[in-house]
């Protein structure tokens, strides 16, 4: 098993990013995932500063995919879509259906992201047929569900990736979220969400923290945690241990579990999980329960 | 263009016919559909009788087999595919690839829609379910504005059919975890956004709480009409306030009566009523304002007005009895 960086999905400056990616090309992480894939108004970095960083962390060793768009709306976005799948030298993770479409007119193996609806064998399987070499579990779904996937009828000749770290993004919407709570429409955003490196936490009026808005996405202000679980995860098969950053400090998380598959002993893996220590944990999906809870 | 309404029983597509829908879809007393709630839906052998009632009227009749198989029961959603096909139903509206897949093997001749759950939001996706599983139709989420919305018809290689009345959902449907983050059961997996199971009011002195798995979605005061609690719809405190507010959404439902003029010139074929949880009188009178206004345009497409009455039906059947045109209308995103 291997441990796998998710894309940014927050909106951070230039600088930031390059300093983040610097320093992911030198962890122990194996497969970087990169590119925009909340909100084509998000421009700090465009195409070729994806690709120029995409080129770095090849020269570091590392595997790098580019991430396309999870909700496509304009003629716009499609064609930007087209760019990154003919980008001549790295492979794609489809988040949209049209990301699946536009690899498999090219001819292009491509991996499906957590956002393609992906709930059965027979399904994963068409899309294997059509290219996918690899997919990432959707958030919803659980350990018993991915065992009954992967071992009826039979082993996949595909990989898995499931997402163990990370805030999750549950939904998309139309309406930016973040531009709303600033009284600003989508259309005139000024961006604004660069000012909200992890979103903006909503609690309920009991204040638990439930949900963190994210410009157009919204995700879970719990930080989903299975680092507890890599050993099970190994055994399993799972392909991939995907972390999505938040901050830099998960570059820690990532050099941690990747010591700990380095060392490969039961001991080793069963050590204490990582969680970051300001904001909660949850790994209620991987245990079949509501995502928010931590079993 | 037809005018397409829900039906949760009989009584409701009886409802529906008498008020003029072209077609009712409707969807299996089991949770291959995401309105599965207790006393909703059909048995197999009421799906024969609905689909006979229809084709005697003239009327189409859909099924709606929107959730997404799980592994090791595929069977129930195969099943419902031979039945729709067996009986000669008028379409399938389906979003899993692998019962896309299925049927249009097995049933070539059976119209497949694509559900509103498969989220298809542009050409490339609509090209998608079109070339792979030759889909007929695709039903567009409620993301897309409506310049949008006139973009994809012109180019589509499918039929579209869009929302035009009833519960506003602001996320792209299909791939929402909002409801299985809070409850653990989502459309796709459980067969309903926000369970009933899950619901709870709570009278606390002279406010009522709305707890969903017994998180806080709201507070209001005990006399306030309550709209069904879903997580996009609550009260929460943002980071930096101190107040409660609908930072999602408030309680509202999507009303498009005032873009019916473009929806046709752009070529919509269909016209979705949303609630087969509702009531037949919901139906019905949903239905009747639709059926007038459809055919008040047909007649006069230029002079073409909405009518106050019509709004007033529509205001009086909607979430906290307020509307909007939602992601339709660019100000809204």
């Amino acid at each position: 098993m291997k441990i796998s960086l998710a894309p940014v999905s927050y909106c951070w400056d230039k600088a930031n990013m390059e300093h983040f990616y610097q320093q992911a090309a030198k962890s122990q992480v194996d497969t970087i995932y990169l590119g925009e894939t909340v909100c084509s108004r998000r421009r700090l970095l465009k195409f070729n500063d994806y690709l120029e960083l995409a080129a770095m962390l090849k020269a570091h060793g590392k595997q790098v995919v580019l991430s396309t768009m999870a909700l496509i709306e304009a003629q716009s976005e499609l064609t930007e879509l087209k760019k990154y799948v003919d980008n001549g030298e790295f492979s794609i993770e489809a988040n949209d259906m049209a990301g699946v479409q536009v690899a498999k007119q090219a001819n292009l193996p491509f991996i499906c992201g957590p956002t393609i609806n992906n709930y059965n064998r027979t399904s994963l399987d068409l899309l294997h047929s059509m290219g996918m070499r690899r997919f990432v579990m959707p958030y919803e779904l659980s350990k018993a569900w991915l065992n009954q996937v992967i071992n009826h009828p039979n082993k996949p000749n595909f990989e898995v990736e499931v997402m163990g770290h990370g805030f999750i993004p549950l939904a998309h919407s139309a309406r930016c979220f973040t531009a709303k709570h600033f009284g600003l429409n989508k259309d005139n955003c000024e961006t604004i969400c660069q000012q909200h490196p992890k979103g903006i936490l909503a609690q309920t009026q009991e204040q638990q923290d439930l949900l963190r808005l994210n410009g157009i996405q919204t995700q879970s202000a719990a930080n989903i945690d299975l680092t507890q679980e890599l050993m099970v995860m190994l055994q399993m098969g799972v392909d991939y241990f995907r972390v999505s950053p938040s901050s830099i400090d998960c570059l820690d998380v990532v050099n941690s579990l990747a010591s700990k598959l380095a060392v490969s002993t039961d001991d080793a893996l069963m050590q204490s999980s990582l969680s970051s220590a300001n904001s909660q944990a949850c790994n209620g999906y991987w245990f079949g329960e509501a995502g928010l809870q931590q079993v | 263009m037809e005018l397409l309404c829900p039906a949760g029983n009989l009584a409701s597509l009886k409802a529906a016919f008498r008020a003029g829908a072209d077609a009712v879809y409707l969807g299996l007393k089991d949770d291959t559909n995401a309105r599965s709630f207790a006393g909703l839906n059909f048995t197999p052998e009421q799906i024969k009788q609905a689909t006979k009632l229809a084709h005697s009227q003239g009327r189409k009749v859909f099924l709606t087999l929107n959730t997404f198989p799980k592994p090791g029961e595929e069977s129930r959603w195969y099943q419902a595919i031979d039945l729709a096909a067996n009986i000669g139903m008028d379409a399938l509206i389906t979003a899993d690839i692998s019962l896309l897949d299925y049927a249009n093997r097995r049933y070539p001749h059976l119209p497949l829609h694509l559900s509103v759950q498969a989220s298809a939001t542009n050409l490339a996706s609509l090209d998608f379910y079109q070339q792979a599983f030759n889909i007929e139709r695709a039903v567009l989420p409620r993301v897309l504005s409506i310049k949008q919305v006139k973009d994809l018809a012109k180019n589509s290689s499918v039929d579209l059919e869009v929302f035009a009345f009833g519960s506003l959902c602001i996320m792209a449907e299909g791939r929402c975890h909002l409801s299985s983050y809070v409850t653990g059961q989502s459309p796709n997996t459980g067969g309903s956004c926000s369970p009933a199971k899950h619901v709870r009011w709570q009278e606390q002195g002279d406010k009522c709480l709305t707890r969903l798995n017994e998180v806080l979605i709201d507070t209001s005061g005990v006399d306030q009409q309550l709209g069904y609690p879903v997580v996009c719809k609550g009260r929460y405190i943002a980071e930096d306030q101190t107040q409660a507010s609908y930072l999602l959404e408030s309680p509202t439902s999507l009303n498009t009566l005032s873009l019916l003029p473009q929806l046709a010139s752009a070529g919509i074929k269909s016209l979705k009523i949303e609630g087969r949880q509702r009531s037949p009188a919901y139906v019905e009178q949903v239905t009747r304002v639709w059926r007038e206004a459809i055919d008040s345009f047909l007649t006069h497409p230029e002079s073409f007005t909405e009518q106050a009455r019509w709004n007033q039906v529509l205001a009086k059947v909607s979430e906290g009895q307020v509307t909007t045109l939602g992601a339709y209308e660019r100000q809204w995103q």
